[in-house]
């Protein structure tokens, strides 16, 4: 798997538990029973993800809508 | 919603019925779309709508007696539109040729005798469905008699271009047609498949048909089928009087049963709209200022172009949309209840693909002002709260659509705030005032107030029930979650020995009286009108408005309990165009503020803009709502209860969603203190945990739906896991949590005591490293 060093604001954003630099890979997302896969920052130990404002309120909010109104 | 309901429903909105000058044209001319286009000076586009229906425009357009303007709405302020006149002078204009399209030819040959209008309608229509036509004219030249007969209107050269133009489209034309031999419909049967006797430019020959009494050839109105099979007439007089538009409406109907005639099947089935109709459109004329017609300066030649304007602009484009008018979100949507209706039924009945109707069935106040100024009584309400109890049991609901409140609601029925004691001292509850979850997360002071008000004025134990009357629930089309929270509520009441309850808020007392009868419920101003009340001293120079709540649209009693109040308190009063039964919603109603915070918005608004005055209301969400719209908003007790350090409680804001669910906490620990000695319940861990938010950050929490509760609880999670990120350039910290279904995000930083909180965002959706 591909997994590439944050840009931008958010490669400011370390794991505290890890004390590692995020990375982005793929990262499963689910809702409303559907589920698929898309890149996201996040700590390449624990796993936890980083879901920045701009994709929340974006991106996810979007699909969110559309799969709400399935 | 099956078909029939559908149907049903459809049937009820009248904005689609014709206005009266179409329904009155026997050819139903889109008489409303003409005259518009004309008032737009878009001449071309007028000249097509009259030729989509009207058969031969340059002679009908030029000579039509327009019966429609008799039934035309504006003669009740001023004079009926010259539609008429309209018409000469759009087809008077310089225009393409005009087109015509022919269905595939049908290899079937028609007779038409005579070469009147009716004739000529019906070869009009013969041709464009597709049938040979052959026209018998007695004299020498086509249509003669009706450049004798309109002479000043109508040039020969029109009659001349309009039966080329026939000829064109295939018409043949056999002129000097020895009619009066006695077998000439016989031979005529033989070679065509039917006849048409145009009536009107015939004299009476021997066509071996049934008379009427008057001698004229019996013909049925509507199929203008004679005696004789194959045979049809039409063309004349109407009324007694000789009218173009009848002549060709005639020949119209002549056309469609020689059609149906050959296709065999029924003349009659399916007709009925065909003729003149009624129509049940309503259109209000209030405001509605009269104007006399616009007559041309030269009678003889018509309008000019500058008075068919101004002639065509006073038409009043008759429509309903009564509902559509006082409803910010049936006009956001730009249908009426009729496509809404339709939509919503499509949105129900999709299987595959996407439910674009869900955002309109989810946006209804639920507040029924569109039910009492509809003609018909159209209730959007009934429709999209049942479109909503649909959703939920088919599991096809949005979850982000109600959520919030819902879990609002859940705070208000849980322990936190949920209480219902006798009096203080007593063992018994004749009444329990129930002043409902809004009030007490408004102003709980005044719920203080209110309750010891009521004790000191009222014998035989005052109760006390803190709760939630379920609205939430049954607003979101939960009727599950409903019923069981009303059985909640109902153990609430019993546990008081069933007492009266005396309700501060209209929406628990609308509830209660429809899905919860055996409580007996009451009015907080109705007994506060009765009892009487403080009577605090005032100096009201200036009259409040009054805003009276939308759920008390079907309760005159409070209403007027409530003006009597003021009237005792001599404050004076101003009422509302749209108050009493045809009161507006603040926005929150049917969780609109939920579903769609932008219309609620657009609706707090324009409610705060009908009048100048600071707002008196009666319900503590009202008085919120408004005051979120910079509106200065009283509520009835803060005349009734002024608190001595409040100087200015019109100005007031509104509380936050946190502050009242904090408040809402506050209230009962306070009352449990102060009335029955009992201690506060306890914090939970994260609730202790100290925020410091500034007011921005806090604009943003309340837009995003946020509360300060899920902050602590993001936190405390993070804290206590150390599940958190660290900004290497700020030193601050980014965490999730996800108590329930939504996901919280909070930046935040340590402060000396407790946390600064920089942003919060939300997300549904699950992320897991996979």
């Amino acid at each position: 798997m591909n997994k590439e060093k944050t840009q931008g604001e958010e490669s400011n954003w370390r794991c505290r538990r890890c004390h590692l630099d995020l990375v982005v890979g793929p990262v499963s997302v689910a809702y409303m029973g559907s589920r698929f896969t898309t890149d996201l920052p996040h700590c390449p130990s624990c796993g936890m993800v980083f879901v920045s404002e701009e994709v929340a309120l974006g991106k996810m909010a979007d699909v969110e809508r559309i799969l709400e109104d399935k | 919603m099956d078909q029939q309901e559908l149907r049903r429903l459809e049937n009820q909105c009248i904005q689609e019925e014709p206005p009266w000058c179409s329904a009155a044209c026997p050819l139903h001319i889109d008489v409303r779309a003409f005259v518009g286009q004309m008032a737009r000076g878009d001449w071309a586009e007028s000249l097509k709508t009259l030729r989509r229906t009207m058969p031969l425009p340059n002679i009908l357009g030029r000579i039509c007696d327009a019966p429609c303007e008799e039934r035309c709405k504006r003669s009740e302020a001023g004079e009926a539109i010259r539609i008429g006149a309209l018409e000469r002078a759009c087809v008077g204009q310089d225009a393409d040729p005009q087109k015509l399209l022919l269905l595939p030819a049908k290899g079937k040959r028609i007779a038409i005798v005579g070469s009147g209008l009716s004739s000529l309608t019906t070869a009009w229509d013969c041709l464009r469905k597709g049938y040979g036509v052959c026209a018998f004219e007695p004299g020498k030249r086509p249509a003669e008699h009706l450049a004798d007969r309109y002479a000043g209107l109508l040039p020969w050269r029109i009659i001349e271009e309009e039966t080329a133009f026939l000829v064109k489209l295939g018409m043949e034309v056999e002129l000097n047609a020895a009619m009066g031999e006695p077998d000439f419909l016989d031979r005529c049967l033989t070679t065509f498949e039917a006849v048409y006797l145009g009536l009107d430019s015939l004299s009476a020959g021997s066509w071996r048909l049934e008379e009427d009494s008057s001698g004229n050839i019996r013909v049925e109105p509507r199929t203008q089928r004679t005696s004789r099979e194959a045979v049809f007439a039409g063309g004349l007089p109407h009324s007694g009087r000789i009218s173009p538009v009848w002549q060709a409406a005639e020949g119209r109907f002549a056309a469609n049963s020689i059609d149906r005639y050959i296709q065999k099947v029924s003349l009659t089935a399916g007709r009925e709209k065909e003729g003149p109709i009624s129509t049940r459109l309503f259109t209000s004329m209030e405001g509605v200022v009269p104007l006399p017609a616009v007559n041309p300066a030269d009678p003889v030649t018509g309008y000019t172009d500058e008075e068919a304007l101004h002639e065509a602009r006073r038409c009043l484009q008759c429509q309903c949309l009564e509902c559509v008018k006082v409803c910010v979100y049936l006009e956001r949507f730009g249908g009426y209840p009729k496509k809404y209706t339709r939509e919503i039924y499509n949105n129900e009945s999709i299987v595959m693909g996407s439910h674009q109707a869900n955002k309109l069935v989810n946006s209804c106040s639920l507040c029924g002002l569109c039910e009492v100024v509809c003609p018909e009584d159209f209730a959007m309400q009934d429709l999209c709260l049942q479109a909503r109890q649909s959703m939920v049991r088919r599991g096809k609901m949005p979850p982000s659509a109600h959520e919030f409140a819902l879990q609002d609601m859940a705070f208000s029925l849980s322990d936190r705030f949920t209480l219902a004691r006798h009096e203080p001292g007593l063992t018994a509850s004749a009444r329990a005032f129930f002043p409902g979850c809004q009030l007490c997360g408004s102003a709980p002071d005044k719920v203080v107030s209110v309750y010891k008000h009521l004790r000191s004025a009222l014998t035989g134990g005052m109760g006390l029930i803190l709760g939630c009357c379920a609205a939430p629930a049954h607003w979101a089309g939960c009727q599950e979650q409903f019923a069981d929270k009303l059985e909640g509520i109902k153990g609430q009441w019993r546990s008081l020995g069933e007492p009266r309850l005396i309700m501060a808020c209209s929406t628990c007392l609308r509830i209660f009286k429809d899905h919860a009868p055996e409580i007996p419920v009451i009015s907080l101003w109705t007994v506060l009108d009765e009892i009487g009340g403080p009577i605090p001293h005032y100096k009201f120079s200036e009259p409040v408005a009054i805003h009276d709540p939308c759920t008390t649209r079907s309760e005159p009693d409070i209403q007027s309990s409530v003006r009597r109040i003021l009237a005792r308190l001599s404050i004076p009063i101003e009422e509302l165009a749209l108050g009493g039964e045809k009161t507006e919603c603040c926005g929150f109603g049917g969780l609109q503020q939920n579903a769609a915070p932008e219309v609620a918005r657009e609706v707090v608004h324009r409610r705060a803009q009908r009048s100048e005055r600071d707002y008196l209301t009666y319900c503590a969400m009202c008085r919120d709502s408004l005051a979120s719209a910079d509106k200065r908003a009283l509520h009835l007790l803060d005349l009734l209860f002024p608190d001595p350090g409040v100087s200015d409680p019109a100005a007031r804001e509104r509380p936050g969603w946190s502050q009242r669910q904090e408040r809402r906490g506050l209230l009962k620990d306070r009352l449990l203190k102060e009335l029955w000695s009992e201690e506060p319940m306890k914090k939970e861990e994260h609730q202790k945990i100290t925020l410091q938010i500034a007011p921005e950050v806090r604009t943003i929490l309340e837009e995003r739906h946020i509360l300060e509760e899920d902050l602590q609880k993001v936190i405390y999670h993070a804290e206590m896991n150390d599940e958190k990120f660290y900004h290497q350039e700020t030193g601050r910290f980014k965490a999730a949590f996800k108590p329930s279904n939504v996901t919280f995000w909070v930046e935040y930083g340590q402060a000396t005591e407790g946390f600064v909180i920089y942003n919060a965002y939300s997300h549904r959706m699950e992320a897991a490293v996979s």
